[in-house]
């Protein structure tokens, strides 16, 4: 039987001081890489959340983003006698044709000013986004110039509630109600009647249609069907997939930014679990020799530090963890790499992200304790006695 | 005529220094019988240290054999030198060395868990051994809670835990007071004459030898048999018998 656990437990245990050092090295390189990742899983679950996976979204061929996107009058109009689609409550097919427009609007306590997206909607467009809740005032009335906001923007744009008005498209918008969709990206936008935002902004194009699929095969049959159509070009996804997609190059660079900080740090950190451990060896080179001389082997006395270390690291992969997972208690906004609007959300901290920076803690502790530990395991049982 | 336990033949080790072999042991030839109780002295250099490492397996010698019941130890591995220490040597150390994490029991246990076995006679064994050498209600006290003669009590305990044929002791009293060396040795003459331990001991204290029942004398790696001249070397030796380690 291997050195007991606790003996590597102890020892750290033991040397308090610079264990809460170097863990507390440790836990600072979790932090950021936790924190990185926490980042990239919280914008790529507010973006997803804002699609369905009973939607399908129809944009103009070859076009990444609902802004880029224009569909005609008359293609939306084909696409919205397709039989894929689902009925609403009201017994018509659930389909909207929406506009999306940035805005700028200056932001709470700042001189600076963001980009805010304007989605034109339809009554169905309500209907489709089954989260969409009204949290304070009442809807627009149809085909007038009233509009809501989200949350996020209500939060975090100065001047903007019910009762006030927003100025853009050289008119007046007033503001009539403050809607949420569970914290998904529309939360960060402002809805009003789009036929109204059409004449605004001078499109001839909507930006979008939105529909919900009649059962699990309609969106195959519907891609397949207006493909095959001559007159449109057009893309169709699942919704979940477009908004995924969207935020793919986002949640990559913050992770390839995350990584490669996280690798710089982790070098430090390392050094820093390297140096305790080695100093920890040295101090305790004759129990080393005792632990031999009883008939422990190279093998276990190398395991019972290479445990120290990993030990240490998971120290401070939890303490840093622990830090992160504070930041979860906040909302943040950012800008949004593919729309350049703002975009309002929160880290979250998932199982797979914490066991993963668990896992790269002990990692780092492991890495840092090896020469350490294969000194231990290497010396002689002689000269380790002598306490050499 | 009864077997020795342990049959030493023509053992030679040396150490190069730069050019020079500086001969440590030359041609040790020593017979330890089962139940003998031996006290090696000589003056500090002498290699009495790098003789014991050998019996006890924990060195290699350059030349020679050692034969324990027949089975040559010069000639096994690393693991299995392991394996055999811990199935057949108890070691007593001048500083004690345990384990200051680890509370007396645990440390007496620890020999225990290179046998198979179970957690609950473990700890059995180890309850029983501390209480043979008088320290019953000391089990839970970590090392630094302990006087240097009850520390070296609980390494004697952890010596003996595993039932080993032989025992050896670097200069068992060499750290501690009188009163606590005397503890110390009679808990080791106990063991040799009530549990009949071989024991071999470096020693540079003549108090200490005097209670052995044999005395070999090494001086410039050889040996002196147990005559009036080996303990008059003896008692020469005894001015300079602080230990000390001559650094390479
Ligand atoms: N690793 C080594 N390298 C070189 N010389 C060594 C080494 N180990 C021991 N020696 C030498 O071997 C000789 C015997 O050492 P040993 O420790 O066996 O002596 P000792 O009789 O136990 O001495 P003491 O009474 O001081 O403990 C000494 O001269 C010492 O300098
Ligand atoms: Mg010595």
């Amino acid at each position: 039987m291997a050195v007991p656990l606790s003996y590597s437990w102890r020892n750290l245990a033991r040397r308090r001081l610079t264990t809460a050092l170097t863990a507390g090295g440790m836990a600072l390189v979790v932090f950021v890489f936790a924190a990185t990742l926490m980042l990239a899983e919280g914008l790529r679950q507010t973006l997803v959340a804002t699609g369905s996976p009973h939607n399908a979204i129809l944009l103009r061929k070859g076009s990444e983003t609902e802004v880029q996107s224009g569909i005609e009058r008359w293609a939306a109009g084909i696409v919205q006698t397709s039989p894929e689609i689902a009925p609403g409550q009201d017994g018509l097919p659930l389909v909207a044709r929406e506009l999306l427009v940035l805005i700028g609007l200056p932001k709470k306590g700042k001189a600076t000013i963001a980009n805010v997206p304007v989605r034109g909607v339809e009554a169905a467009s309500l209907g489709l986004r089954s989260s969409f809740r009204l949290v304070r005032g009442r809807l627009p009335r149809p085909g007038s110039t009233e509009v809501l906001i989200g949350a996020a923007v209500a939060r975090g744009f100065a001047e903007v509630d019910v009762g006030q008005a927003l100025q853009f498209a050289q008119a007046r918008w007033p503001i009539v109600g403050v809607f949420d969709t569970a914290g998904s990206g529309f939360g960060s936008e402002v809805w009003g009647d789009v036929e109204v935002l059409m004449q605004a902004f001078r499109r001839q194009a909507f930006s979008t249609v939105v529909l919900r699929l009649r059962d699990d095969a309609a969106l195959d049959s519907l891609q397949a069907r207006l493909a095959a159509d001559p007159r449109l070009q057009v893309d169709v996804f699942r919704e979940t997939a477009f908004y995924e997609k969207q935020s793919e190059m986002m949640a990559t660079f913050l992770r390839v930014l995350g990584v490669s900080l996280t690798v710089i740090f982790s070098v430090g950190a390392m050094i820093g679990a390297m140096i305790t451990m080695y100093s920890a060896v040295a101090t305790r080179i004759a129990e080393i020799g005792a632990l031999r001389a009883l008939g422990f082997g190279r093998g276990e006395i190398l395991l019972a530090f290479l445990l120290e270390a990993l030990l240490l690291g998971l120290l401070g992969g939890a303490a840093g963890l622990l830090a992160a997972s504070l930041l979860t208690q906040f909302t943040f906004s950012t800008t949004n790499f593919q729309t350049f609007s703002e975009l309002a959300f929160t880290f979250r901290l998932t199982p797979g992200i914490a066991s993963l920076c668990l896992g790269f803690a002990a990692c780092m502790g492991a890495v840092g304790g090896l020469l350490p530990a294969v000194r231990a395991a290497r010396l002689s049982i002689v000269e380790a006695l002598r306490g050499a | 005529m009864q077997e020795p336990l342990l049959r030493i033949r023509n053992l030679a080790k040396q150490y190069r220094r730069g050019e020079q072999d500086i001969p440590v042991l030359t041609d040790i030839t020593l017979d330890i019988m089962p139940g003998d109780f031996l006290a090696l002295m000589g003056p500090s250099g002498s290699g009495k240290s790098t003789l014991l490492n050998c019996i006890a397996g924990i060195d290699q010698a350059d030349a020679g054999e050692i034969l324990f019941r027949g089975e040559d130890l010069t000639q096994l591995t690393e693991s299995e030198l392991a394996a055999w220490r811990s199935q057949h040597v108890g070691f007593i150390f001048q500083f004690y060395n345990l384990i200051p994490v680890l509370t007396a029991q645990e440390n007496v246990e620890l020999p225990l868990l290179l046998t198979d076995l179970s957690a609950r006679e473990r700890r059995d064994h180890a309850v029983a051994a501390l209480a043979a050498v008088g320290l019953a209600d000391r089990l839970d006290h970590y090392p630094g809670q302990l006087s240097g003669g009850q520390q070296q009590r609980v390494a004697i305990a952890r010596a003996v835990v595993a039932d080993p044929d032989l025992l050896v002791a670097d200069e068992p009293t060499g750290d501690l007071d009188r009163a606590s060396a005397e503890e110390v040795l009679t808990l080791m003459e106990r063991l040799n004459a009530e549990l009949g331990k071989t024991i071999v001991m470096v020693t540079h204290d003549p108090k200490a030898a005097e209670r052995a029942r044999k005395l070999i004398h090494l001086d410039k790696g050889e040996l002196w048999a147990d005559t009036a001249a080996a303990r008059a070397g003896a008692r020469e030796a005894e001015p300079h018998a602080a230990p000390q380690t001559p650094g390479p």
